[in-house]
């Protein structure tokens, strides 16, 4: 029993001693980023420059939090999974930029912010599964509402982030009008509501509910790998994997991304961890977690993505995809396209 | 006995006089709970008049009318599913006796320790075209290809209803059961003696009886189902809570989404509101009599076995096959060395959040209940008990954030107070505190515990509060004297329901904790969140084991209640 008090005792104590900042060799991350995929870099971080990183996994909310907690905020780094929530921390103004000419190095000037309010981490495409028989090599995203697909096409909710990136990113291309028509053909291809998840595509492909649909880059590698076990290595061997391009421009990709709080109280260390997350280290194994690919040139993808074929990333700016990402979300709402 | 009359005399006419001292104890506890569980909701009705009234005509026109209907759809076959299955399991376990029977009367509270999107990712693993059922069934019928059988999906409406229905109908097979434990054994006995068989008993007595205790375990169910959006978005559903989500996440409005959620607040309110007048003054207390355990008919051999069946199925279908997917895939991923490390402070800090808020949720829960009930007549404790105990009627994402303004409000109000004073800058007080996430449960999940308490004081004849305040007992004498000893099983089950809620909890968790504090939910929604949520199997199957806990010990406080001593 006394145990417990002690535990109890030092929870308590670690809590109000990590809310009471300042002390020496830490950096603060809140993060969008699943905390089983930033733990392997925040400990390779730790073990070269010694300095302690915490870490707070926020799904949703991250920009209302950090507006909330304010001055006092103990936040130094915020990263995000998705483009869209990134640009939002920089528009709320929770942000300060970094410049730092290692960083601008590091990452191609589309994938950062030109002020250095934020930078992209790393990639993941938006692809299209397909059945093997069909013998599918190469498709574009406005080949998916061709009406030679009817019925047969698998996605997850249209309002779900990637997805809705994507709209947007068709919206960045063609337009608002164009884009409707498009969604409206895609919607009337589906082979069934929208629902599941990434890897429930590959599952509907092989259980014979569609033929195609749409998923994303890193899910074909956990799947591929192995590392979610024998079975849905059969699921990601099983579905054959196109990269897609929009018409007169490439794949679309969305990004990981991180910008320093405005607060930081930790600014330089939060300024090394970014560094390192850029580094060819960080970036190894960023590209090994999770099967994204590196922001860096340098930095080598994982075999079984490069083995997906060559990917050429759409060339549109990503904060000018992410402007769309409200009209696309009220695109898909107008189409019904979960219903 | 001629001594005893004017002192008693004396006494009542001094009771009214207590009332006109102002509020008491009841009252003030009340006001500070309804003022902390006012202040997020008031924060967000602020967050709503900054937004424009722009986006209501797209909802009106693209989203609302959908989204009601399905919201409509789901509510109405959730309630069907939670009240049969949940009255009839609870009425199973109560009213009769066969083998195995009080192996079931645990079990079929096991569901309760599933988070909704948990089961409804367990139930697609297992009956997906190429998942384990379908494949052998096909293995079995030698059948080939997939595409030639082809069972209807559950990712749809009616798959939804099942899903939620089987993580849900515990709230209202909790209700029920202690209705049908408590406080009926004359009336039945009565019916029996007069030659009514079981299923009369049953319709024209026990129903009946239970029916307030029923409605508010699905008026719960209602609210879960409600709130949830992770099944609901998996499972292709789209409720009003899941437009709420889409207007916040992906159009970065949140006044908007304050907008829909309290739109969604006054409907659930009045909802609730008619549910209360349609009830209206019918009184189900059961008036004198001694109170003992209902004996329940004996039921051996075949039809015994049957009955057992009849509740296993629900258990297996509820837990049993769910449970058994996790454990497989946990096994597999313990096999190949995952785990460990994280899991071991997770489950200390799930216990620690989850005791805290069930202790301060169920104490502020009866003195809330009991404020009303002793002050019978008085709008302040009427209104205190329906603020205090309306976060569980607004998503809990939504709530979290209301808390999440307040909070930081509070803490930028300390640190410029301290500044003003000149010391040195502060950080945050209350945010990120683990004493913010309790708050959050105790807000959220106060309801709960209050409704456990209220279907029980119901049972209570007030004739027995009246008798003791004439008696000379004060409030707070007729709570501790005579409701609590009555209100142990109901007591029981509103801490068995907070708790496990406090344990599956999200929102709030991981929008309000502090640096490097994870749950066992939280852990599990992380891999979830990322599409592997097998990953996280082991932390799922530790919040069933540790919700285990205060099931058993709900099932022994829960059993035939205590009788009142006579007093010499």
């Amino acid at each position: 029993m006394t145990k417990v008090w002690y535990r109890l005792t030092a929870i308590v104590l670690a809590t109000g001693a990590l809310s009471a900042h300042g002390i020496a060799a830490e950096v603060n991350v809140y993060t969008t980023r699943e905390p089983g995929l930033f733990a392997p870099l925040a400990a390779d971080f730790t073990a070269r420059t010694g300095i302690k990183v915490n870490t707070v996994f926020v799904k949703d909310g991250l920009a209302e939090r950090v507006a909330a907690e304010g001055a006092g905020s103990p936040a130094d780094l915020l990263m995000t999974v998705d483009i869209g929530n990134l640009v939002e921390l920089v528009d709320k103004g929770v942000t300060r930029p970094v410049t730092s000419p290692a960083l601008a190095a590091a990452v191609p000037a589309h994938l950062r912010a030109a002020d250095g309010a934020w930078y992209a981490l790393s990639l993941r495409a938006r692809l299209v599964w397909a059945d093997k028989s069909l013998g599918l090599t190469s498709v574009s995203y406005d080949d998916l509402a061709d009406p030679k697909w009817k019925g047969k096409v698998c996605i997850r909710s249209g309002q779900h982030p990637y997805n809705v990136a994507l709209v947007a990113a068709m919206i960045a291309h063609v337009g608002e009008a164009k884009t409707e028509e498009w969604l409206t053909g895609l919607k009337a291809n589906l082979a069934k509501k929208p629902g599941g998840g990434d890897r429930d595509v590959a599952r509907d492909i092989l259980g014979g509910l569609c033929q195609i649909g749409v998923g994303n880059s890193y899910y074909v590698g956990l799947m591929r790998s192995g590392k979610g076990g024998a079975e849905q290595k059969t699921w990601g061997e099983e579905v054959a994997v196109v990269l897609p391009t929009f018409t007169g421009g490439g794949t679309h990709v969305n990004a990981s991304g991180a910008a320093l709080a405005k607060h930081a109280p930790n600014a330089a260390e939060a300024e090394k961890l970014l560094e390192y997350l850029l580094s060819p280290e960080g970036q190894k194994i960023y590209a090994e977690q999770n099967f994204e690919y590196p922001v860096r040139a340098d930095a080598a993808v994982d075999p079984i993505i490069a083995a997906l074929g060559k990917l050429t990333p759409d060339t549109l700016p990503l904060a000018e995809i992410a402007k769309h990402r409200k009209a696309a979300s009220l695109l898909v709402d107008k189409v019904g396209f979960d219903r | 006995m001629t001594a005893v009359l004017p002192d008693r005399a004396e006494r009542v006419a001094a009771a009214p006089a207590a009332e006109h001292r102002g509020p008491g104890g009841f009252a003030w506890i009340g006001l500070c709970a309804a003022l902390i569980a006012g202040a997020p909701i008031g924060a967000l009705g602020i967050l709503a008049l900054q937004g424009n009234a722009a986006h209501w005509l797209h909802l009106a026109t693209a989203v609302v009318p959908y989204a009601l209907h399905e919201t409509a759809v789901l509510l109405g076959g959730v309630t069907v599913f939670v009240v049969v299955v949940g009255t009839g399991t609870a009425w199973l376990v109560t009213a009769y006796a066969f083998p195995g029977r009080r192996m079931l009367e645990v079990a079929l509270l096991l569901p309760l320790a599933f988070p909704a999107y948990v089961m409804a990712y367990a139930w697609i693993d297992l009956m997906h075209p190429i998942g384990p059922l379908q494949s052998g069934l096909r293995a079995l019928l030698g059948i080939e290809r997939p595409a030639e059988l082809r069972l209807p999906d559950l990712r749809s409406l009616p798959g939804a209803v099942l899903v939620f229905g089987l993580a849900l109908y515990p709230y209202v097979y909790v209700a029920a059961r202690a209705a049908f434990l408590a406080r009926m054994t004359t009336l039945t006995e009565a019916a029996r003696t007069l030659g009514a068989g079981p299923g009369r008993v049953f319709g024209r007595v026990a129903l009946p009886l239970a029916w307030p205790a029923i409605a508010a375990g699905t008026s719960l169910v209602l609210m879960e189902t409600l709130n949830d959006v992770g099944a609901a978005e998996f499972l292709g559903v789209t409720t009003l809570t899941t437009t709420v989500y889409s207007t916040w996440v992906n159009r970065s409005d949140l006044a908007g989404a304050a907008q829909i959620a309290l739109a969604m607040l006054a409907i659930v309110l009045a909802l609730v509101l008619a549910e209360r007048t349609a009830r209206g003054a019918r009184s189900f207390a059961v008036g004198g009599g001694a109170q003992r355990a209902l004996p329940p008919r004996r039921v051996d051999g075949i039809a015994g076995l049957g009955l057992l069946a009849l509740g296993a199925l629900v258990v297996a279908l509820g837990f049993g096959l769910p449970t058994g997917h996790l454990a497989w895939q946990a096994a597999l991923r313990l096999a190949e060395g995952h785990g460990g490390a994280t899991l071991l402070p997770a489950i200390g800090n799930t216990l620690l959040v989850a005791v805290l808020a069930t202790v301060a949720a169920v104490l502020t829960g009866l003195v809330l209940v009991e404020g009303r009930r002793l002050h019978p007549g008085s709008r302040l404790h009427a209104a205190v008990l329906r603020v205090a105990t309306s976060g569980y009627a607004v998503p809990g994402t939504v709530l979290a954030v209301g808390l999440l303004v307040v909070l930081g409000g509070f803490d930028r109000a300390a640190r410029a107070v301290v500044e003003f004073a000149g010391g040195a800058p502060t950080g945050l007080l209350v945010s990120a505190s683990i004493g913010a996430v309790v708050l959050a449960y105790v807000v959220r999940f106060v309801r709960l515990a209050a409704t456990q308490v209220e279907t029980g004081l119901e049972r209570i004849p007030p004739t027995l509060d009246q008798s003791a305040r004439s008696l000379g007992r004060t409030p707070a004498g007729v709570m501790s004297a005579i409701h609590l000893p009555l209100l142990r099983a109901s007591l029981a089950g509103a801490a068995l329901l907070v708790f496990v809620d406090c344990m599956k909890e999200l929102p709030a968790t991981l929008l309000l904790r502090p640096l490097n504090f994870d749950t066992l939910a939280t852990l599990l929604y992380g891999e979830a969140a990322r599409g592997t949520y097998e990953d996280g199997a082991i932390a799922a199957l530790l919040i069933v084991a540790i919700g285990l806990v205060p099931v058993a010990v709900l099932v022994r406080l829960g059993r035939p209640p205590a009788t009142l001593e006579a007093r010499p």
